[in-house]
């Protein structure tokens, strides 16, 4: 009953033939991921020849440095081939290739810290970042998703100003300037938190593994980050979600609900709820790999030693390995949060599908 | 003959689109108080920047026997790690912060300008291939390889840091002049100057273009804001060169001499941190008024 009612649920089900509702279907999500993959495999490829043929470039730089430093530069350009892990011998088109069939077996090279792998220093450090920014996100969404919700109902009133304001204001204000903030006053000035002891991922000594203290552990550590994340961002989504639930309210099919009779609660979540969420989705992904990629200030800032802090160290180390692996990751962490989204918001609003299934991917 | 023929074509859609003329803008800015208040710390703020040199002495002395010193007479905000004046640092340390949030916001905007325009007036391959360049640039988290890069390639001055800042970040912007220019171009202003027979470039850059006027410097000052973040940033974690002083190197300076325990020091952070934040809010307030004046909708909500 209520399926023909609801615009999204009737929407969700076409009436054509299911066979070929499907066929399109998995097209669409077939061609995102060709999509995907090419530009994935674009950013490998500019930074591969980037880090070699740029003048300036690390490889030189580095040869000049050890030739200064005393050495040949047949001993100079040994030691880059073995730090960067290429073969001087072969032409740049082979180590090219060569750097791409290692990638394809997750093989991202040698970090400078003796006998770990790059790709260990990655496994060890982007869960965490992963964590703290997934967590905030789910937390500055579900507050903007309600905040938004009120504000649009309660249209001019005390709660729409207020929430404007504070939001606006603190999106304003750059996230690890607000960090510096929070520590300043909140941890030194006022004692609401440990500083010293809030640093860091976990406690040292508390072994990671699935039990209660170290998930505790886990939590306390992200709390300082994570209010930083969501009380700079869940103004966005709050203003965004109140826009897109204002321009539902005055959609038909909402004061058809209304004529009906239908209780205001199931109106406000089964109907304009619902359909108010699609341009947020969108949002989701430029936000978060937004909010991805300026981690590196949050967690320096607040010694959360994440994959961006992980970043930061190789940067000033000239760990060239590690940053073209670190880089490589988070753009693939950003290109896979973006089909994610692609592929939610089709199966949430089937015209973006059926508007694309003519169109040349 | 046919300069006298256009304005008058693009007239009725730019009073349309923009609401008025100028004075009209700023009169209806004015009766927004947020927006009022906003224009008024920004135009503070780049007053106190560009006027500052001319009447503050730039010879900051270095006082080993005065570290760290509270506010007082002599020095009004306390003294840094160094015995530095740190009022003296702030009146001038927004020197580089705005000309490179200023000029790299120009670049993005003027990249973006040009390829959604062209992108949306031309359809076809070109804008095949511009979609698919925006969705490599964008994947790749702007400072992160600002940060990378700016390491590596050692880049020393302001005005390459502005070059690099525009180049990663034009293509949400493209996307969204692009967008704008699809629904511009089906107007009959634009058919009228295709009858004519304008040519192309005329048509996008005098005809189309100069319609998204009140879009575009929205666009402008959140690129200003967004280069800002990005290069203060920069600056706090130590990244950017760090010679001379501005806001950012004052809050770098004084997190890794430890002004979060001093008392004394803590003027030296805070008040760097408040002229970012008073200048981004400043600027934010303006786009939020400006939105509402160019689209008078939003106002209703």
């Amino acid at each position: 009953m209520s399926t023909t009612a609801s615009g999204v649920e009737a929407a969700a089900k076409p009436e054509a033939p299911a066979g070929l509702a499907r066929r399109i279907w998995h097209n669409y999500v077939l061609r995102r991921v060709l999509r995907s993959l090419f530009v994935i495999w674009v950013v490998t490829t500019a930074m591969f020849f980037m880090l070699r043929l740029l003048p300036g470039n690390p490889v030189d730089t580095f040869i000049a440095q050890q030739i200064r430093g005393g050495s040949t530069y047949e001993s100079a350009a040994a030691t880059a081939a073995n730090l960067f892990t290429f073969d001087p011998e072969t032409p740049l088109i082979q180590q090219y290739f060569d750097y791409l069939w290692a990638l394809l077996h997750g093989d991202l090279g040698n970090s400078l810290d003796p006998g770990t792998t790059v790709m260990e220093q990655i496994a060890a450090s982007l869960p965490w970042t992963i964590f703290s920014v997934g967590y905030a996100l789910l937390i500055a969404i579900g507050l903007g998703l309600l905040l938004g919700l009120v504000m649009a109902y309660r249209r001019g009133g005390f709660l729409d100003h207020s929430i404007s304001m504070v939001g606006s204001t603190l999106h304003a204000i750059p996230n690890y300037l607000f960090a510096i903030i929070v520590v300043v006053f909140g941890g030194v000035q006022l004692g609401l938190f440990n500083v010293s002891e809030t640093r860091g991922t976990h406690t040292a000594g508390v072994e990671p593994g699935f039990n209660f203290t170290f998930i505790a552990d886990a939590f306390y550590h992200a709390s300082i980050p994570v209010t930083v994340y969501v009380l700079t961002t869940f103004g966005t989504w709050a203003l965004v979600m109140k826009a897109s639930t204002i321009t539902t309210l005055e959609e038909d099919y909402v004061t058809v609900a209304r004529a009906r009779g239908l209780s205001g609660r199931r109106i406000g979540t089964q109907y304009v709820g619902r359909n108010a969420v699609l341009p947020m989705v969108a949002q989701i992904a430029t936000q978060g790999g937004f909010v991805f990629g300026s981690a590196i200030f949050v967690e320096l800032i607040l010694k959360y030693d994440g994959v961006s802090a992980e970043l930061y160290a190789a940067v000033n180390d000239r760990d060239y390995a590690t940053v073209q692996g670190i880089l490589l990751i988070m753009t693939i962490v950003i290109v896979f949060a973006n089909l994610l989204a692609e592929i939610v918001n089709s199966m949430l609003d089937p015209r973006i599908r059926e508007s694309e299934s003519g169109a040349v991917g | 003959m046919t300069a006298v023929v256009s304005p008058t074509v693009a007239e009725p859609a730019l009073a349309q689109s923009t609401g008025g003329r100028a004075d009209g803008v700023l009169r209806l800015l004015v009766r927004s108080k947020s927006g009022l208040a906003g224009l008024i710390v920004v135009v503070l703020i780049i007053g106190m920047t560009i006027f500052a040199p001319l009447f503050v002495d730039e010879h900051n002395p270095v006082h080993a026997d005065n570290r760290w010193a509270g506010p007082s007479g002599d020095h009004w905000l306390g003294t840094d790690h160094a015995g530095k004046d740190v009022l003296k640092q702030v009146v001038l340390g927004g020197r580089t912060i705005l000309y490179v949030g200023f000029f790299a916001a120009f670049i993005t905007l003027a990249i973006a300008v040009v390829f959604g325009s062209l992108a949306a007036y031309y359809r076809g391959k070109l804008d095949s291939a511009l979609l698919q360049l925006t969705d490599v640039v964008m994947t790749v988290p702007a400072v992160v390889l600002l940060a990378v890069v700016g390491a590596f390639f050692g880049l020393t001055s302001p005005t390459m840091l502005a070059l690099l800042l525009g180049v990663i970040t034009w293509p949400v912007l493209m996307r969204s002049i692009r967008a704008q220019v699809l629904s511009l171009k089906e107007r009959e202003f634009v058919e009228a100057a295709r009858l004519q027979d304008l040519g192309s470039m005329r048509i996008i850059f005098v005809e189309i273009v100069p319609n998204m006027a009140g879009y575009i410097l929205i666009n402008f000052i959140i690129a200003v804001t967004n280069a800002m973040y990005a290069l203060v940033g920069l600056y706090v974690l130590g990244l950017a060169p760090l010679a001379g002083a501005n806001w950012g190197i004052m809050i770098h300076q004084a997190w890794t001499y430890g002004a979060i325990y001093l008392p004394e020091g803590r003027a030296f952070i805070l008040a760097p941190v408040c002229a970012i934040a008073l200048f981004q809010l400043g600027l934010v307030m303006l786009t939020r008024a400006l939105e509402e004046t160019f689209n008078p909708r939003l106002s209703r909500g």
